[in-house]
Order: C-alpha cells, then structure tokens, then sequence
C-alpha cells in the first residue's frame, strides 16, 4: 500500500513540477519553433503514457497486493492484447518521430539567401569571420596559422583578403535573415551552443561542419562551449548580439579585414610544406 | 541433442581441498560471482564518492578547497567510467551471470572453470590499473568518459601525461577478462543445460544475460581497438583520431585522422553497452516481479523475442549519440528512425511488466519494492530517451543535463535499483542467512525517493540549456538564481542517498554473521537455483544426481494445483496446465 501511495505521489508531484517550476526553454529566439513544437508533442505524448502506464501500475499494487487466502490469476499470454498493444504503440512512435524528421529536413536544407559566418574555437574562446565583400571565405588551413594569422587564412588566396576578422569573443549578427554557421576548430572539439537559438552544432578540427538558423529577436546571448575541450571548458564563453540591420552594417564596416603582410607569400613558400586545404567549395558559387 | 553430452557428464569434479584453493583461486563459479560482485561494489563505492564530491562542487561551488579544476573533471571522467564498464557491466554479467547461469540451468557450473577464474583476476588487474592512475604524475585522466580525442591526449586535458595511458590500458585489459567470462557465458547457456532445460524453458534472467554477453563479446572489440589506436597515438604519435591542428599556440606532427571515427567506434561499442546494463537487468527484474507477484511472467515468448530484437537493434543506433557531432547530418533520419523503433519492443516490456502485477497477488517483500521501483523510474528515462533519440528534438538538449538526467535515470538509477532487488533476493542462496527486513525497506525508500528527486527534477535544468560538464556556472544571464538553489538541493539529497548506502552495507555484513539462517527456498520460487540440495549450494551444486527440468520457470498459482507455485524439476501432474513452452 505505501508503495502505491508512493508511486501516485511521484506521478502527481511530477506533473505539478512540470507545470509548476520556473525552469523551462528558454524563450526561443530563433526561427527554429519547429523544434520546439517537437518538443511539446513529444512532453505530451510521453507525458500522457507515464501517467497512464503509472496510473494503472497503482491500481494494480492496491487491487492485488497480498490478502490471507488471495491467489494470482494464471493467464501465461493473451496474443490479441499483445498485438494491439504493439500496434498503439507503433502509432505513438510514428506520432513523435513525424515532427522530429519534419523538422530535421529544415534543418539540413540550408536556404540560399542564408548569409555566412566563420566561427572558429580554440582553447578557450571563439573568433569569428565574414566573408566581406565578395561573399566568399577564403581558404584555410591549419598549416597557416601563426600570430599574425590566428584564423589560419591561405595568404595567397585573393578571396580570402576581404575576410572580416572578429578576433574577440563578442560577434554581431542581422536579426531576421537566414545565416549559415561555418563551424571549424583549430585544436579539439567544441560546440557552438546558445540556448535561445535552439540550433548547434559541434566544431571539429580537421572538417568544417555547419548550421543554420535566422535570428527573430535583437538581443544580447551567450554562447556557451557545450563539447567538454579541458580544463578551461567551463571559460570558453562567448557573446552573440543580434542587431538590426543598420546597427549591423555599421558595426561590420568598423572591423578589420585580413591584410596580409608584404612577405606572406614568401613566409609561405618558404616553408615548402605539403598543405591539405580545407575547402568551401560551396561558397565560391 | 547437444547439451545432452556436457550435461550427463558424470566425471567427478575435484572438491578444492585449501582455504585459498576454496576462496582464493577459486574455480566454482559461485564464488568467482561473489568475488566479482565485492570487487565491481568496492570499486564502485569510489565512484560513489567521486559523485558526491563533484556534486558538491555543483551545489556549493568552492564549498570543497581542494576541489581544483582539474579534479573536478577527473572526478566526472573516473566516476562515469567506473559506473559504466567496471561497476554495472561487472556485477551484472561477472556477478549475478556467473552465480545465476549454472544454477538457474541446471549445470554443475560453467564449462570452462579455469578460464572463468582468470577472467576474474584479469579483471580485479584492470581494476588496479584504473585505481593506480590516482597515484602516478597528473593524476587520472580528465577527458570526460567518452574520452574524446583529440582533446583526450593534448596538453590542456588533466591526466594526459600518464591517467589517459592508465585508462586504455585499464580497458584493454577489462575486455580480455570480460571475454573469457563472457565466452563461458554463452558456451554454458549452450551447451550445459541439464536435461529439459529447452531454450524457450529458460528463466528471463539467464535470456537477459545470454543475449547482453553476446552483445559484449560483438561490442567490446570496437572499444578494444579504440583504445589500442588511441594509444598508439599518445604513444607513437600515429594520427588515428588526430588531424593536423594547432594546440595551444604549438604546431604538432599529427595530420589526416578523424575524431568522428573515435566517436563511431566508441559509440558502436558504447550504445550496445547500455543495453549490455539493461538487458541483465530486465531479466532479472521480470523473475524478481513474477515470484513475489506468485503469477507467471506475462507473455514469456515475447519477452525472449523482445530481448533478442532489442539486442539485434542496439547495433544500429549507435549514432544517435553524435546528432550534432559534425558527422553526415542526413545519417540523422536513419538513426533517429531506428531508435525510435527500438522503442517499441521496450514498450512491450513495460507492459508486460505492469500486466504481470495484473491479478497477481504481490507480495512487498524488500526485493519486490526495488522491482516496482524500477518500473517506475524506467518508465520516465525510457520515455525521455524519446526526446534524445529524435534527433531534431536532441538538437537544444544535447550535452546539456537533461542528457545527464535521462541516462542515470534509465542505465544508473534502473539498473541499480533491480541490483538492490537482485542481491537482497538471492541473498539467502547465496550466504545461507537472511538479512533484517526493516534495515532493507528503510535502504530501499531511502534509494527510491532520493535518486527520484536527483535525476527527475535535473531534466529541467537541461531544458533551461545549462551545459553539462561545467566545473561553475559563474554569472550567466539566462540562468536564475533559481537553477543554483535546485543544484544545491540536489546535491544535498545525493549526499543523503549516498551515506543511505551504509544501511545496506550494514545489514548485509551483519547478517551474513549474525542473521537467521535461512530455508532453501524462502521466496517459495520455481527456478533451479532454488531447488539445491543444500544452501549455499555446495561446489558442483546439485549432488550425484543432475535436476531434470519438466515446465518453464514460471508455474506460478497454477489452478489446482495444491501450492502456489511448482519447481521446474517437478514432475507433469495431472493438474497442470501445460503452457506452449
């Protein structure tokens, strides 16, 4: 009996809590309210079987616990409850996996106005890079990162001259357009995560990943490392500011673009070393 | 038939004559599983300890003056690890498959007696590897248990001087022991049942551990090359998992590798694994519920074929753990749509589960709580396995604490509690005593509710988007004060069912010297291990004569019958009611 007091009061205390306590989402401050949608389908559904399967589990424990003289019923299987429960429960599965894959197409279908944004992790804190002008990241590669070129830009690349280089933690983006975020790290794993934009994405050293979103809400939020990369991990904040857009434009142009020294190109050659070039192919269309 | 051969085996066993011979370099299975289970629980203690250290830290940030960065990350690494592969992995299949395979079987013990006694000590070696990384330069690894590279072998990381070598080299050496136990395992199961043990008679226990040990013996070898050639690349400096990249302003030799190898094979071993912990644990919770509910377990075909369908699906999610790892993303609508299904089988479960309390007549006995208890707390972490397994819907919610939340809940908390329910079941057979049934329902509410009130209210922290892994949170805007309170409370109850613990300790120690003796068959159950001529059941378990097995294990409250339950090894009456099987 205790244990079937105790089960209904978790089943009910959970549901108060769900309802009840003040930590929930974020709210959403970007176009993905797909995902979030997925989200509450998802808490209604399970919702709605842990409260049925626990419900009827109490009823059970008190209906049939032990009495002087009481005697379990012998039922080995029942195949047509088998086989509905089976089929109830399928349609349950295909209820909540419909929206998660719905969503997830939008999620790899990168829209072809999205502007691009390089963000690019280190230990521990972010840099970031515009294409600038013509549109269009330069190359990089790790071969060439140094001091004086800590994004790793290819100095021989002409696209990669007008780049916009963020070399502190605090980048601004347009509210209201598609951006695809160019994700690549220079030592470990990462991840780009801001709560409110719901999409992230993991950095990698060795491959550029991506993602996209489109910011509906000017604002001030942090980015917080989500991929443990040591010690520091729990330091590697960073800060998105989504502007409107004249803000924006007028922020952009007051940053510096990569000039490359005079003696790039030598300091390059110089070196005569085999560089495999991470491509954007993509982007040079 | 196969069996018949190893099973009618009349040859005399040679009876250990020595003290060490008897419990030392012991080849009888029963003690190799008890040796086993105090092993994985000792080690696991530290574990225990580590969890609440580092909850501490999240709770009460500063609260504990040595606790450095580094510690706290090494804390997470060797807790998690410790849980996972040298704690649950170990007592469920070293412990509770040694004790309950040849018993639950019928068989004189595994067929491989002396490989069974070296799986132990290799794995007790890797137990001290792992321990031994606490006392050289650096201390143990701090690369989280995932132990994702390149980050795992790079300055920056604590413990990547010698902790990172200790540790591969520690589960390396697990892996060979687990194959040699586990290779018994399977061969027992195989070809050792006594006669009338049909596969289709076998206890759900023994499926659950058969089918879990052959998902080991195919999964454990990608962790096992894992770790060789991540060791070859801290070692040799090969570029396995290590592109060209630049660590802390250095320019290193490594180039062409790919972490998002790492992580397919940690995980092609690692999403098997859970189910490695789950599978033992739903067998041995569905013989736990039909027993002290003195009903069969309902539907028993379909619970053998949802072990077996599970066990064959585990292989093809493994990447639902790498959603936003930069991998392919369109893998994501294969693997969300496979793990999903995977759920239907679980739900089958679950279901039978609650319908085998259906018209029963429960008894709450200590064991029977911790079986309830699992239902409940297994329900809420599969079906949050729902959010994480549909891969948009991961996308906020991984690497956060709702991550954090849904695996204690459903392979910690679960498996954890059916091995409370397990060890005070098998108790009496196992030491011949009975413990104190008070000091055990006191343990268990302590552990329910406590870890209840742990793991259900953290989801929510991992709603709210507070990343896991954090050695603080310092000031961060989106999250309120609020969320630190309901940290610190959190850690407060650890630390409550954390020194709940010694109750159990207490009563298992005392009552193994002091408690009442117990009778052979205290649960009035039908399997075989309850069916021994004497308890503990002495070396070769059965005496002269072999059981002879006539029914499935389940013969519970049959009508007509004059008891309420019938032994496998009881003979076809004219009452009976012969189930399929």
């Amino acid at each position: 009996m205790a244990m079937a007091i105790v089960v209904a009061v978790l089943i009910f205390g959970s549901l108060a809590f769900h309802f009840l306590s003040p930590w929930y989402f974020t709210p959403i401050a970007s176009n993905w309210t797909s995902i979030d949608t997925a989200v509450d389908i998802t808490f209604w559904v399970t919702g709605a079987v842990f409260v049925a399967i626990n419900l009827f589990m109490v009823y059970a424990l008190i209906r049939y616990s032990h009495r002087r003289g009481g005697k379990a019923a012998y039922e080995p299987e029942n195949a047509k409850l088998e086989r509905r429960l089976t089929f109830w429960t399928a349609i349950g599965i295909a209820t909540l996996l419909a929206p998660g894959l719905y969503a997830w197409d939008q999620f790899v279908t990168i829209p072809d106005n999205a502007s691009v944004l390089e963000v690019v992790g280190q230990q521990w804190g972010w840099s970031f890079r515009f294409p600038g002008k013509d549109g269009v990241l330069g190359t990089t590669d790790v071969q060439y990162v140094s001091d004086d070129n800590p994004f790793g830009i290819n100095p021989t690349d002409p696209y990669g001259r007008d780049d916009v280089l963020i070399s502190d933690n605090t980048v601004h983006i347009p509210v209201g357009k598609p951006i695809k975020m160019v994700l690549r790290s220079k030592d470990v794993l990462h991840d780009f995560y801001v709560p409110q934009f719901r999409a992230r994405m993991n950095l990698v050293p060795g491959l550029v990943t991506y993602f996209w979103f489109t910011p509906t809400k000017v604002g001030t939020y942090e980015i917080m490392c989500a991929q443990l990369c040591g010690i520091g991990h729990y330091t590697m904040r960073g800060t998105v500011i989504v502007d409107d857009q004249k803000t924006f434009d007028a922020w952009l142009k007051s940053q510096p673009t990569f000039a490359p020294a005079a003696g790039a190109r030598q300091a390059f050659n110089s070196r005569g070393l085999p560089a495999t070039k991470v491509k954007l192919a993509e982007n040079r269309n | 038939m196969a069996y018949a051969t190893l099973a009618e085996d009349l040859k005399e066993l040679h009876h250990p004559k020595t003290w060490v011979g008897k419990y030392v370099w012991s080849q009888d299975h029963k003690v190799i599983a008890v040796q086993y289970m105090i092993t994985a629980i000792a080690i696991g203690m530290v574990a225990l300890v580590l969890s609440d250290l580092m909850r501490m830290q999240i709770g009460f940030p500063g609260s504990l003056g040595f606790m450095t960065p580094e510690k706290y990350y090494q804390f997470i690494t060797i807790h998690g690890m410790i849980m996972v592969i040298y704690l649950l992995t170990a007592l469920l299949l070293g412990g509770f498959g040694n004790f309950l395979i040849p018993l639950m079987l019928g068989a004189r013990d595994m067929v491989f007696p002396f490989v069974n006694m070296l799986s132990y000590w290799v794995y007790l070696l890797s137990v001290l590897v792992l321990v031994a990384s606490f006392f050289v330069p650096g201390g143990p690894t701090g690369a989280g248990w995932t132990l994702y590279p390149p980050q795992a072998i790079l300055p920056g990381t604590p413990g990547r001087d010698w902790g990172i070598i200790l540790m591969l080299a520690s589960l390396a050496i697990f892996i060979v022991a687990f194959t040699m136990g586990g290779l018994n395992y399977v061969t027992t199961v195989l070809q050792a049942r006594t006669r009338g043990m049909t596969l289709m008679r076998m206890p759900l226990s023994v499926w659950g551990i058969f089918v879990a040990t052959i998902l080991a013996l195919l999964a454990f070898p990608a962790l096992f090359v894992a770790s060789v050639m991540m060791m070859l690349d801290r070692l040799l400096g090969t570029s396995f998992f290590m592109p060209s990249l630049v660590s802390q302003g250095q320019h290193l030799g490594y180039n062409g590798g790919s972490p998002i190898l790492f992580q397919h094979l940690f995980w092609f071993f690692g999403h098997p694994e859970v189910y490695i912990v789950a599978l033992p644990a739903f067998g041995i919770v569905s013989d736990l519920l039909s027993t002290h509910a003195r009903k069969n377990i309902f539907g028993y075909r379909m619970m053998v074929w949802a072990i077996v369908i599970i066990g064959g699906l585990s292989f093809a999610v493994w990447a639902h753990h790498m959603y936003v790892s930069g991998m392919n993303p369109y893998f994501g609508f294969f693997f969300a749509t496979s793990t999903l299904i995977i759920a239907v089988p679980t739900a089958i479960k679950v279901y039978n589960w609650v319908l085998t309390l259906w018209k029963g007549n429960i008894h709450f006995t200590v064991p029977m709580l911790f079986a309830i208890a699992f239902i409940f707390t297994f329900i809420n972490g599969g079906l949050t396995g729902l959010f994480l397994g549909n891969v948009s819907v991961d996308v906020p919610l991984s690497g956060t604490y709702f991550v954090v939340a849904h695996f204690h809940m459903v392979m910690g908390v679960s498996p954890i509690l059916v091995i409370f329910g397990a060890i005070y079941h098998w108790y009496p057979k196992i030491t011949g005593r009975m413990w104190n049934d008070r000091l055990g329902k006191i343990h268990f509410w302590f552990t329910f509710i406590g870890t209840y009130l742990i793991y259900f209210p953290m989801h929510y922290l991992g709603l709210l988007g507070m990343p896991r892994r954090y050695y603080e949170y310092g000031h961060t805007a989106f999250i309120p004060d609020s969320a630190h309170l309901l940290n610190a409370f959190i850690t407060v109850i650890a630390l409550g069912v954390g020194a709940s613990q010694l109750i159990f300790f207490y009563n298992m120690i005392s009552s193994y010297f002091y408690g009442p003796k117990a009778p052979g068959n205290p649960w009035r159950a039908t399997t075989l291990e309850w069916q021994t001529p004497t308890t503990p059941a002495p070396h070769g378990n059965w005496g002269p004569k072999l059981p002879v097995v006539y029914r499935w294990a389940y013969d519970y409250s049959v009508p007509g019958a004059p008891e309420d339950f019938i032994p496998q090894n009881v003979p076809a009456q004219g009452t009976d009611r012969h189930h399929k099987t």
